[in-house]
């Protein structure tokens, strides 16, 4: 046989049956990768929402936010959405949650991210304060992101903006802020103009 | 008596002989890479032996029927497959390493072990002395990947496998969990291993 017939022909079968193998494999695993995405979205959703008695949820998707509305009974308790911006070396994926009216954040969580391992990544888990090592986050509960967030090195924070940033993390911690100063007042204008 | 001599060398050479980090410095791009915990480690070690081993078995089975000018070109197509099935299938069952790994799952690809092992073995040799090989590479690789992470994560966070075992005021050497502790550690290995090779030379 020909050479270049021939080269043609095992290139073709050769890739035919992988790409056939691949999507075989593919039905079998994305239900489970896209369940377990979900199931992330969720938990992280309920995270940063106050604690509900009778908890239900409402999604609203729009053109840039995807809004999860957290229940308790019929009282609208909080407003989650996900909002993402350029950590230290790649995105940091926030889930935040805020009151309805936008003028108190009610929980943040890091849904992913890629800083500095043992640095920068104290933003998500902070393996030096046992206990709490989710300070950094846990700290934006009832700060508000209104006129503007921002953050203090090396002192406790004081007003109801400010935050204390992680030592040895400046621009992790700065990142974080930046995300929530630009996405929260987009996501309340995003949010306002549906009800109109 | 002959035969069974290669046999045993197939396997064995990649262990310690012929390693693909430690002697022939290849897939250091991971090994640098993911090293800072043991769970990482081995996962890693894991995947790339699976790929090994698998693109190993089916390129010794092709050898004939591959015309030489699109070896490579076959060779990629393979290993490309079976790393897409080694990500995917961490991603749907343990996501959390699947997450820890990022990128260096899908470029498992371009790791110069496992097209190195089909270009200097596989293309050439049976099936059965193929997985041999490709057995003992995967080994090789996953062993030395599994003490250097073992080394960098006791130092560098205190634990091994996530659990605590340095004293509770030790302080971890940051150092050993950023890329300078990569490089570090891997060189002093490398240094060990040459310094007992030469010493048995002797």
């Amino acid at each position: 046989m020909n050479t270049s017939v021939k080269m043609i022909l095992v290139l073709t079968i050769i890739a035919t049956l992988s790409g056939g193998l691949l999507s075989f494999w593919d039905a079998y695993t994305s239900p489970k990768i896209e369940e377990y995405r979900q199931s992330e979205v969720k938990k992280a959703v309920k995270e940063v929402l106050p604690p509900a008695a009778n908890y239900r949820e409402k999604v609203i998707q729009t053109d840039s936010y995807t809004f999860y509305l957290g229940y308790d009974g019929d009282e609208l308790i909080g407003i989650t959405f996900n909002i993402k911006g350029g950590g230290f070396q790649d995105i940091i994926s926030l889930m935040v949650g805020v009151t309805p009216d936008f003028k108190q954040i009610t929980g943040l969580s890091v849904l992913d991210q890629k800083e500095t391992p043992g640095l920068g990544t104290k933003i998500a888990v902070d393996p030096s304060r046992k206990g709490e090592e989710t300070w950094f986050t846990e700290q934006f509960k009832g700060k508000s992101p209104f006129p503007e967030m921002y953050y203090v090195k090396n002192k406790q924070a004081g007003t109801e903006n400010e935050i204390e940033a992680i030592s040895g993390a400046t621009i992790s911690s700065q990142a974080v802020v930046t995300i929530l100063n630009t996405h929260i007042p987009a996501a309340k204008t995003a949010y306002e103009s549906l009800n109109q | 008596m002959a035969k069974k001599v290669t046999i045993k060398e197939d396997f064995l050479k990649g262990i310690w002989k012929e390693n693909p980090i430690l002697i022939a410095l290849l897939g250091l791009c991971p090994t640098l890479a993911v090293t800072i915990s043991v769970e990482n480690g081995l996962a890693m070690g894991l995947a790339a032996s699976f790929v090994l081993i698998c693109s190993s078995t089916i390129i010794s089975l092709l050898r004939n029927l591959i015309p030489k000018q699109v070896r490579i070109a076959s060779f990629i197509v393979v290993i490309a497959t079976f790393v897409t099935i080694a990500d995917r299938y961490l991603a749907a069952f343990y996501p959390d390493i699947s997450r820890n790994l990022g990128p260096f799952i899908p470029l498992i690809i371009v790791n110069c072990m496992i097209l190195g092992r089909q270009e200097a073995f596989a293309s050439k040799n049976g099936v059965g002395r193929s997985i041999l090989d490709a057995l003992g590479m995967g080994i090789g690789f996953t062993l030395v990947l599994i003490i250097l992470s073992a080394i960098r994560e006791l130092l560098g966070s205190g634990t091994i496998l996530g659990i605590q075992v340095m004293w509770p005021s030790f302080t971890p050497w940051m150092v050993m969990i950023l890329p300078p502790g990569a490089f570090l550690t891997l060189g002093l290995m490398i240094g060990a291993s040459n310094w007992i090779n030469d010493r048995r030379a002797k």
